[in-house]
């Protein structure tokens, strides 16, 4: 396998964003990644990754598995402080704000940044208890408040229709599918800024993938997504921006016609076409 | 041909199925011979009449129920001091409970089959079960009322059968009335003593509180002396009426109705009749209190004990474990320490039970109990409240004994419980024991039951600890009652693994009470599979419940 480029390259993401969308709507980023460097005890993940993330847009994260995609992605709601022997260091700044700082409150992060998984991990509660939790958590018990969030919710999540009639059926009984799209209504109930989306679709199968996908182009109305996914097609379908990675390194991010079409480095080019990866 | 049959591997299916059986089959037969010996106690068995003549050529009369047959081989018979004619291969003896132990001074005798001359089954034979030397046999005579004959012959029976009902209904008032009323007047005038002397202690006691306290005890006086009234004139009523019977040697006996639990003639009951005898017995052995140095009444208060014992330590041992098992699995970081804090629980389940009796006894009841007997109950010393064996120290010392399955089987639970689920609560801003409280512990909450029904199934069968922190022979009232604060602590208890022990093994008259050790065992069996079935039952319906993500 051919060694990455140097490591401490960096380049700033933002110049290429502004560049190549002039024509589209002024981009107001809405996380920036600062420099992030990330340690699995004395192995280091994650390379001097610098880039931004727009605000209601959709970046894709692609690279083969093992680069880090994941990990960057754990780490814009902090999901990584759960690991053990984890050192950060950099920041990432969501509005200015550096989650890493010791005054943020880390539950009011994760509130701000939702998250869905790759598994479907609905909680083995009914169905309404699945969509409040979030809300129940910041002590909201009001019965109206409640059932309103989860009928927006469900609808966001385009799942009310099937389960409108039996809200109080245990969650586990829905089809995989169907359990993603409940885990993305829990995520968005508690209304967050930004969503997480960790290879949202790699467990179902196509036609619960194309919902998801139909979903996501939704979603992006009202939230910032950032998904990671090792399915090239799908982040060409609902990605605005891409960012390719490879080795803990961020390689490459730009509009996703651009970086498909006219990839600027050659791993890009390798990995997009299939050489490798 | 062999070697292909060892491939085969049936072999080994066969050896499983062998070993399988074999418990199936031990279980079965430990149960079914319990059951069958303790069954059949209170079963009306017919009376025989018997008349024998013993070696020295005198005929004698007894009248009994048979118990028990046995055959001793000739030589071993003559070994044994019995005379033995050539032309015997066996002895034959039957073990018959005579009763009448105010009489003769034993319950059982042995009679050679070869001895008995004639024998009979007389319907009017009569089985007496009194409040005090066991059962009487005999024949029933006259029924007297204030030592005048009121009925004989025919109409005798009937007579005695309503006379018994209504000295029955009149003990039972008096036990009320000695328990509940005087039981709690004497509870009352006790605390008032301790209060007094508390005061005293304080240095508070004076002319005005003196007064208080005499007006008080006034007050329960003039109660005392009512219920007391009340009780004489029990007492005379139900000493009025008596039987007269006549026993197996021709002596006539009076006893009073007063004494008097039962009468019946089994060899005049019908089978319908025995059934609904038989009910009833059991219903007494399950609802009374003992009699006779336990080995004749009731086990309630034995029954009462254990379960009550085993739901306290449950309280105690859940908590306990659940939060011991949560620190060291959730909280703790993972390394030399938590290993040897795991081994050291595990090491715990082996501990012998008794060594924790002598714990407990040692720490919680001496240790402990004193201090907060100096602490808080100086008034009650020199007399110990909590610093003696109790209900209390018996629950802690078996919550320390099976808190180790407790942590054991929570720590599973929670190891089971799927990251996905854990990181899906927190990437929705929960902290950390909110996703343990609100999604975690629920979903190990069958595993936690799972200690639980282990740590009863433990529990309820140890007898061995409990005998120094507070198993008594016989507790004279129980652990929960309606005096305040209901709920005893400090009391005593009876426990039927050591009501079996006692019975069977402590008491005066053995054999009369071997029936009942099968019975009590019986019981104690059933007893912890009634609580194990219901928390398997609240356990199943959890893993319904929370069936979450399984693989």
């Amino acid at each position: 396998m051919s060694t990455p480029e140097p490591r401490s390259h960096s380049f700033d993401a933002s110049s290429i964003l502004r560049s190549t969308h002039k024509h589209d709507d002024p981009v107001e980023p809405c996380l920036k990644v600062d420099n992030l460097n990330l340690y699995y005890g004395k192995k280091q993940a994650l390379h001097g990754i610098n880039m931004e993330m727009p605000k209601k847009k959709v970046t894709a994260f692609i690279g083969p598995s093992g680069c880090g995609k994941s990990t960057l992605l754990r780490c814009i709601n902090r999901m990584n402080d759960l690991v053990d022997g984890v050192t950060i260091d950099g920041k990432i700044l969501l509005h200015d704000e550096n989650i890493f700082d010791k005054s943020v409150n880390v539950a009011a992060l994760r509130r701000r940044v939702g998250m869905v998984f790759q598994k479907p991990n609905p909680f083995p509660k009914s169905i309404f208890e699945n969509v409040t939790y979030g809300l129940r958590i910041q002590g909201i018990n009001d019965k109206r408040i409640l059932e309103e969030t989860v009928e927006t919710s469900l609808r966001g999540a385009a799942l009310w229709d099937e389960v409108k009639d039996r809200l109080n059926d245990n969650a586990l009984g829905l089809s995989g599918g169907q359990q993603q799209r409940l885990v993305i209504a829990r995520a968005i109930a508690i209304a967050p800024e930004v969503l997480l989306l960790d290879e949202p679709a790699s467990a179902l199968d196509p036609i619960s993938t194309l919902k998801i996908e139909e979903l996501i182009n939704e979603l992006k109305e009202k939230y910032t997504i950032v998904i990671v996914t090792h399915n090239m097609q799908q982040a060409a379908r609902v990605s605005d921006y891409t960012a390719f990675m490879y080795m803990g390194e961020l390689i490459e991010i730009g509009a996703t016609s651009q970086l498909f079409t006219k990839p600027t480095k050659k791993q890009t080019e390798d990995y997009i076409t299939g050489r490798y990866g | 041909m062999i070697k292909l049959w060892f491939k085969s591997g049936s072999p080994w299916i066969w050896l499983n199925a062998a070993a399988v059986s074999t418990c199936l089959i031990m279980v079965i037969g430990v149960l079914g011979l319990v059951a069958v010996r303790g069954v059949g106690h209170f079963w009306a068995s017919p009376i025989v009449s018997m008349s024998y003549q013993e070696d020295d050529g005198a005929v004698k009369n007894i009248i009994g129920e048979h118990v028990d047959t046995t055959v001793t081989p000739a030589l071993m018979a003559k070994s044994t001091g019995f005379k033995m004619a050539d032309n015997e291969d066996v002895l034959i003896q039957y073990l018959m409970k005579t009763g009448n132990r105010d009489l003769t001074g034993s319950d059982f005798r042995w009679i050679q089959e070869r001895h008995i001359k004639s024998q009979a089954e007389p319907a009017d034979l009569i089985v007496v079960e009194r409040r005090e030397w066991g059962n009487f046999y005999g024949q029933l005579m006259a029924v007297k009322e204030n030592d005048k004959v009121v009925a004989t012959g025919d109409q005798m029976w009937a007579t005695l059968q309503e006379r018994l009902q209504a000295a029955l209904v009149l003990h039972e008032k008096i036990t009320h009335l000695e328990k509940k009323e005087l039981g709690a007047i004497n509870y009352a005038l006790e605390q008032l003593r301790l209060k007094q002397r508390g005061l005293e202690l304080k240095n508070s006691w004076n002319s005005e509180t003196a007064k208080d306290f005499a007006d008080k005890k006034a007050a329960y006086d003039v109660d005392y002396k009512h219920y007391q009234a009340q009780l004489v004139d029990l007492h005379q009523q139900i000493r009025r009426d008596s039987l007269v019977a006549k026993t197996e040697s021709g002596a006539e006996l009076v006893i009073p109705l007063s004494k008097i639990v039962d009468v019946y003639q089994p060899n005049n009951m019908s089978l319908f009749a025995k059934i609904k005898h038989y009910v009833v017995k059991l219903g007494e052995f399950l609802s009374e209190d003992p009699r006779e140095a336990n080995t004749e009444g009731g086990i309630f208060p034995a029954i009462f004990g254990t379960i009550m014992m085993v739901i306290m330590m449950s309280i105690i041992v859940t908590p306990f474990g659940v939060i011991a098992a949560v620190y060291l699995r959730e909280y703790a970081k993972q390394g030399f320490t938590t290993r040897l804090i795991r081994i050291a629980v595990n090491n715990l389940a082996g501990v012998p039970s008794i060594v924790y009796g002598v714990f407990g006894l040692g720490f919680f009841v001496y240790i402990l109990g004193g201090n907060i007997d100096a602490l808080f109950f100086p008034e009650s010393a020199p007399a110990p409240v909590f610093g003696t064996p109790g209900l209390l120290w018996a629950s802690i010392t078996l919550a320390l004994l099976t808190l180790p399955v407790v942590i054991v089987s929570t720590e599973e639970g929670l190891a089971r419980v799927p990251k996905a689920i854990r990181e899906g609560s927190l990437a929705l801003g929960a902290t950390k024991i909110e996703t343990l409280w609100r999604t975690v512990l629920p979903m190990a909450s069958p595993a936690m039951m799972t200690g639980l029904i282990l740590a009863v199934a433990r529990a309820a069968g140890e007898v061995a600890p409990l005998m120094l922190v507070g198993v008594v022979k016989l507790a004279p009232t129980l652990p929960l009652d309606g005096n305040y604060p209901f709920l005893h602590l400090d009391r005593k208890f009876m426990h039927l693994g050591f009501h079996i022990y006692d019975v069977g093994f402590q008491s005066p008259n053995v054999e009369a009470a071997r029936p009942l050790v099968y019975a009590t065992s019986l019981l104690l069996v059933l007893v912890i599979i009634g609580l194990n079935l219901a928390a398997i039952l609240i356990r199943n319906h959890l893993r319904e419940k929370y069936r979450a993500l399984e693989g």
